[in-house]
């Protein structure tokens, strides 16, 4: 995973609330065996109409969020099915830092081990960024939101800020303690499966 | 202080503790499907590294199998080749899987209770989010995204940051318990807390309204959990529990020894203390049908469907989603539920396809049609229970009434097989999300009990099925 670095964007402001992963990648394209390519994808039924022509009137399709890398939404983002596909979607799009007032657990989870910084913050501040126009930086090192009038700051876990400055292999972490694992394994009393 | 059946099973399971960060956690079994797995395999074999447990680990196929004929071959290709890619995965890493082919094959929260292999007391995971199923058992079963199951895989171990605990109790008896459901506990369980409002807590589910359910009812209820945004769901383990489990084709053998153990230590201390409490009384539930585009947004059969205002208490990003989820629906404000009628009915997925589902709603359905604007299909759990209720004759009586038989699988709960709602059609269905286009993009979901279903495919609109003869 390549370490997290400061963003500097412009805003798009997805004014919706319990925005499910069904939305942010529908399940046809859960199929695929890859993780890579599923930006085309994201917000496929909001993004498309049935003859698959772009709707106008989602914000998405505004070249004015071209380029975009911060997502802010409303409350309860990312409830629902478990897909880090939802994740993939985002990422694969351009987008490294999603805001909302609040995010489901698995999807909060997903985030960290892509490199993408959820961030939570109080509706009211929310509602000031969906209006927000300008660039604003997103400093995760000094846990800072810049925008042109004000600095915000959020809160982010230290374990999880750490692996995303830092770009961790989860895996190769739990490593290091393998003989942990081993020691769990020969005192307990679960039998196998088979 | 005493300690909650959640804080027990996690301090048995701790492999590394650090102050202020998540733990390292054990995981006993891991189930594994064939839709949020190909990536982890993938990731193993980049970084040359093996599966740890393979004996803890099974895996089958069950989100985008056909359910049609499984004698002919599988048409979408893309399908086809996420199968294909699971039978690769499982044969190069050892892993063992229940087939296409397998009598044991189903969605993977049914059959891992029917085989023995779901347990009291041990932590479960699956790359899907309604693994909250296990809890039923008395497990802590976490959904997860496919990096975790890569890293379970890899490790049999994950980091997770500790749950708050909430206790959600249900008190007080049904009047009619054929016609008010285990679905409809859970229901009015969302309609209350709301969709987030479980987020970050371990729901454990007590009260004399629980502990009455049967095991399938207990799995309906907890498999509905991450509904109401909580990270699982759990009941502790009793007689019923125990039981259930006993004989099953991979109940461990030392079992007698393990149920001692787990009468013993698997249940909250009477003076643990919760961090958040909710209390619903059943006594008078009516079955729920739900509205919205959420399964929060859920109302009694009796009632008008809520205006956005009334829905949303004064919150106005609610009451926009209201809106929303009404001219999704097609529905308007103040509609009886009863005067909603539907195209299609589902009966099956995780939530309610388990052989009591299918019992209670061929009750309904014996002698009876399906109403002629309706196409009606059920979806047996798992092949297991479609052979159970082939042998109690319930797949006659749904036939001879026109709802179609099918072979086991998700299915119409998400539509990645060829069993999609087409745009507009409005279907009853006892899966357990109502999102848009869940069902197949345009559809319109309404989420019921099976035998709410059931007697909306009869009369081709919702009926309330307290005022029909259940017994």
């Amino acid at each position: 995973m390549e370490p997290f670095q400061n963003v500097k964007s412009i805003v798009t402001p997805l004014d919706k609330v319990n925005v499910d992963t069904d939305q942010i990648i529908p399940k046809q394209f859960l199929k695929l065996v890859q993780k890579s390519g599923f930006g085309k994808f994201l917000f496929f039924n909001w993004r498309y109409d049935e003859n698959e022509n772009m709707k106008s009137d989602f914000i998405l399709n505004d070249p004015k969020y071209d380029g975009s890398q911060i997502l802010v939404a409303g409350d309860n983002f990312g409830c629902g099915s478990s897909r880090e596909h939802a994740v993939w979607a985002l990422d694969d799009y351009g987008f490294s830092v999603i805001i909302s007032s609040s995010f489901a657990d698995i999807f909060f989870s997903n985030c960290f081990k892509n490199g993408i910084l959820p961030i939570s913050l109080e509706s009211e501040i929310i509602q000031k960024l969906l209006q927000e126009t300008n660039i604003i930086e997103v400093d995760l090192e000094n846990q800072i939101i810049k925008t042109p009038s004000e600095s915000i700051s959020f809160t982010i876990n230290s374990h999880k800020k750490k692996i995303l400055l830092e770009g961790l292999d989860d895996i190769a972490q739990t490593f290091q303690y393998e003989d942990k694992i081993s020691e769990f394994e020969e005192k307990s009393t679960v039998p196998s499966v088979l | 202080m005493g300690k909650t059946l959640f804080e027990k099973i996690w301090e048995s399971h701790i492999v590394v503790e650090k102050q202020n960060e998540p733990a390292l956690i054990y995981i006993d079994r891991h189930l594994v499907h064939e839709v949020t797995s190909p990536q982890a395999f993938d990731g193993l074999r980049m970084n040359n590294r093996q599966v740890r447990r393979p004996d803890l680990t099974i895996a089958t196929m069950d989100h985008n199998v056909p359910t049609s004929d499984r004698s002919l071959p599988i048409l979408d290709q893309t399908s086809a080749v996420q199968i294909k890619t699971l039978e690769n995965n499982c044969k190069d890493f050892g892993i063992k899987l229940f087939d296409i082919n397998s009598p044991n094959q189903g969605i993977v929260h049914v059959i891992g209770p029917q085989l023995g292999i779901t347990l009291p007391g041990s932590t479960i995971v699956c790359g899907d989010s309604h693994t909250s199923t296990h809890g039923a058992f008395g497990a802590l079963a976490l959904g997860i995204g496919t990096s975790e199951v890569e890293h379970v895989l890899a490790s049999q171990t994950l980091w997770l940051e500790k749950p708050k605990t909430f206790e959600v109790r249900v008190e007080g008896k049904r009047n009619n318990p054929h016609a008010v459901t285990a679905k409809d506990i859970i229901l009015s369980i969302i309609k209350n807390i709301g969709t987030a409002g479980g987020t970050g807590t371990v729901i454990e589910y007590r009260g004399e309204g629980i502990t009455d359910l049967s095991m399938d009812q207990r799995m309906t209820i907890c498999n509905m959990s991450i509904e109401g945004g909580a990270r699982a769901g759990l009941i502790a383990p009793d007689q019923k529990t125990f039981d259930y489990l006993r004989d099953r084709e991979y109940t461990p053998k030392n079992y007698e020894t393990l149920v001692d153990s787990w009468k013993e230590n698997l249940k909250t201390d009477s003076d643990a203390i919760f961090d958040k409490q909710f209390i619903l009384n059943i006594n008078d539930i009516a079955p729920q049908v739900s509205w919205g585009t959420n399964p929060g947004m859920t109302c009694d059969v009796d009632e008008p469907i809520p205006s956005p205002d009334e829905f949303s208490n004064g919150d106005v990003n609610q009451k926009k989603g209201a809106e929303k989820a009404l001219e999704y629906m097609d529905l308007k404000s103040g509609t009886m539920i009863e005067d909603i009628t539907i195209d299609r009915v589902f009966i099956g997925s995780c939530t309610n396809a388990r052989l009591e589902d299918l019992i209670e709603s061929s009750k309904i359905v014996q002698g009876q049609k399906v109403a002629s604007n309706v196409h009606a299909m059920v979806v047996p759990g798992s092949q297991m229970v479609k052979k159970q209720a082939e042998e109690m004759g319930l797949d006659k009586i749904f036939i001879d009434a026109n709802f179609e038989w099918r072979e086991a699988g998700c299915s119409m709960c998400l539509g990645m097989n060829p069993d999609i709602l087409a745009p507009g059609e409005r279907c009853a269905s006892t899966s357990n999300r109502n999102f848009e286009g869940r069902q197949g993009n345009g559809g319109r979901t309404h989420l019921v009990s099976p035998v709410m279903a059931a007697a909306a495919a009869i009369n081709g609109h919702f009926v309330d099925v307290r005022k029909l003869d259940l017994n």
